[in-house]
């Protein structure tokens, strides 16, 4: 008789599929995952490192890079960390914007987690669906930090800017023609609050839209329902944390239960699971995304009522207005001192975590009184999901580990740090 | 609450606790490397305490705690070279323990509530108990730990490297480690392969690293009301 044994397969890390530079050491009993054993670290940067070796304020843009497709969840966590050590509280205004960011970005994130984990099965139209809203978030982006992607917006103190009264228009080129660029710019007339408030009107008739395509889609419950089922004990085992822990049925969210900024004024719910399986935690990212965007409209609302200062006028931390610095002495030796040396720390250690669209995202940091952190340890949600890939795959078909891939909405820039 | 967690705390482990306090809301306990199995075992099933989740595992490495690159009290002629590699000056305060701290960071989802625990390690033998059987989530923590510090966790199912480049040799976030490595990689023509050679860069620090002991530490202490207009 032939001898039977097991296959190994290489899956990545040049596999479309597998989110960026995923390799996983498959090994097969037919069709069937025996063992899988991701191997990760392929775009390990050693941000940690680098961290430990620049000012505090230099290393906000690198929080951006890690989880790089929801960039400002990333920064609020590092400056969090910061502002709990030195004892700062940004203004109100200041905390209802990243408050508004953090959503947005969550929309952002999860649009992308959207598209890709449906393009990863095969629904090839929610992917383009998906780009065209996030688009319009970019813009905003753009529009208040210049960057469409690695904003460097939240700082220790508040934020950079304050809102645009305008936001940028298109301009006719021989891409865009008069008639197109009007059209463009219907909804850009006003400040950006009121761009993003047209967003929010028509962003639930768009999820909507997904939900039309997929939710009853008889192929995609085919490849989700039953996949990746994970128990709420074992999710807690497993150091889950975010939909994929309210996948599994347990309502933990940071934004209710620890609540920080201006999360507790806001009026918003928990969507769980009950199964925990991919489908489950479809559902859950689906309902988070409406709820994102009623926390939207409500700092939206409050912001357009509430002018006010966004950044704290602690020159020890926060940069002086250029105006003042042209006049005055004072301004200009604390612009010089912080951008040169930046600020010390108190010496201490503190561990802050925000609500990330993928989970619990940390950081702890480690001061002992110096301009640059001592270390930084960043809690991606990411590593601790993709550490129980065996766990999920086991058992389940080649094709399986696609979905599940999916559903961990794995992004390596978070993972491999 | 965490008052009361830090008296729950000193009733359940008693003489366990090496130091038990509570700074900027958090509260951290010390143990010895010897009770960790059995503190791990309690704080995740005693009724008081729950913390069924491991949150995150890390090392911290104190051998340059409190040192900085340049320290003057007085205006100099020639400042701070930039582009150059520090040179080691005088230290502050010279850390008395032992050099790696190993961190868990707990969480209780029934009481809402975090704890961190700390355990120190020696240089020469980095070894303590794996805690991959109380907290399943700890294997790849434990892993990075290894990887990135060299640490040695007995009883770890698979203490493989995990983030840095298969063959790699050190422990990158060491102190010691240099921040540019010591080799580089490039793809050679001729050998049709890729090949590892000593770092070519030089190692230099922009910004150096001072620590200034503010006269009045309330300084940075402020509420939002006191934030003037900007922007």
């Amino acid at each position: 008789m032939a001898e039977i044994r097991n296959y190994t397969i290489n899956f990545g890390p040049q596999h479309p599929a597998a989110h960026g530079v995923l390799r996983l050491i498959l090994e097969m009993d037919g069709e069937t995952v025996v063992r899988a054993d991701p191997h990760v670290g392929l775009l390990h940067r050693a941000t940690e490192k680098l961290a430990e070796s620049k000012p505090f304020n230099q290393s906000i843009g690198y929080m951006d890079r890690l989880d790089y497709v929801s960039m400002m969840c990333n920064e609020h966590s590092y400056v969090l960390a910061i502002e709990k050590l030195m004892g700062i509280k940004p203004p109100e205004r200041a905390q209802y914007i990243r408050v508004m960011f953090s959503e947005i970005t969550r929309i952002l994130n999860h649009l992308m987690w959207l598209g890709a984990h449906a393009l990863d099965i095969g629904a090839m139209t929610v992917f383009l669906y998906a780009f065209r809203e996030r688009e319009t978030l970019m813009d905003c982006y753009e529009a208040v930090s210049g960057a469409r992607m690695h904003a460097t917006y939240f700082r220790p103190g508040g934020v950079y800017r304050d809102l645009p009264d305008e936001m940028p228009q298109y301009k006719v080129s021989p891409f865009t023609s008069e008639q197109k660029a009007e059209e463009l710019n219907a909804n850009r007339q006003g400040s950006m609050l009121d761009f993003i408030w047209d967003f929010t009107e028509t962003f639930p008739q768009r999820v909507d839209e997904y939900e039309a395509l997929l939710t009853e889609n008889r192929i995609w419950k085919q490849r989700t329902v039953g996949i990746g089922v994970v128990s709420p004990e074992r999710a807690l085992q497993l150091g889950f944390s975010g939909p994929m822990l309210r996948g599994s049925g347990i309502a933990w969210d940071l934004r209710k239960k620890q609540p920080y900024e201006v999360y507790d004024r806001m009026d918003f719910d928990i969507p769980i699971g009950k199964t925990g399986d991919c489908y489950d935690r479809y559902l859950v990212r689906i309902e988070e995304m409406r709820q994102s965007n009623k926390i939207i409209r409500q700092c939206v609302q409050w912001l357009c009522e509430n002018p006010g200062p966004i950044m704290l006028e602690n020159h020890k931390v926060t940069p002086p207005d250029r105006e003042t610095m042209k006049h005055d002495m004072e301004s200009l030796i604390h612009h010089f001192k912080l951008f040169t040396e930046g600020y010390c720390v108190p010496e201490g250690e503190v561990y802050a975590a925000v609500e990330h669209p993928k989970g619990e995202f940390g950081v702890y940091l480690v001061s002992d009184g110096a301009n640059k952190p001592y270390r930084v340890k960043i809690r991606a949600a990411g590593f601790a999901h993709l550490s129980a890939m065996n766990e999920m795959a086991a058992g389940h078909m080649l094709a399986d580990v696609v979905a599940i891939i999916g559903t961990q909405d794995i992004v390596f820039g978070e993972i491999d740090r | 609450m965490a008052k009361s967690l830090v008296n729950t705390l000193g009733e359940i482990f008693g003489d366990k606790l090496i130091a038990c306090d509570k700074a900027f809301g958090e509260v951290t306990i010390e143990v010895a490397k010897d009770d960790l199995s059995d503190v791990a075992k309690e704080l995740r099933d005693h009724d008081d305490l729950k913390f069924e989740q491991l949150i995150d595992l890390t090392v911290v490495d104190y051998m340059t705690y409190g040192q900085d690159e340049w320290a003057t009290t007085e205006a100099t002629g020639t400042g701070f070279g930039r582009a150059r590699e520090a040179t080691s000056s005088p230290v502050h305060q010279e850390w008395q323990r032992e050099r790696f701290a190993v961190v868990y960071h707990l969480l209780s989802i029934i009481h809402n509530r975090r704890i961190r625990v700390k355990c120190f390690v020696k240089e020469n033998r980095p070894m303590l108990p794996s805690v991959v059987n109380v907290w399943n989530s700890a294997n790849w923590y434990e892993r990075e730990a290894f990887d990135l510090f060299g640490i040695l966790f007995e009883g770890h199912p698979d203490l493989r490297r995990i983030l840095t480049d298969y063959g790699f040799i050190g422990h990158p976030f060491r102190k010691d480690f240099p921040l540019i490595g010591n080799v580089e990689l490039r793809y050679d023509a001729k050998q049709k392969r890729c090949v590892y050679e000593p770092v070519s860069i030089e190692p230099r620090v922009l910004v150096p690293r001072v620590i200034r002991k503010e006269k009045d530490p309330t300084i940075y202490v402020s509420s939002p009301e006191q934030g003037g207009k900007r922007g």
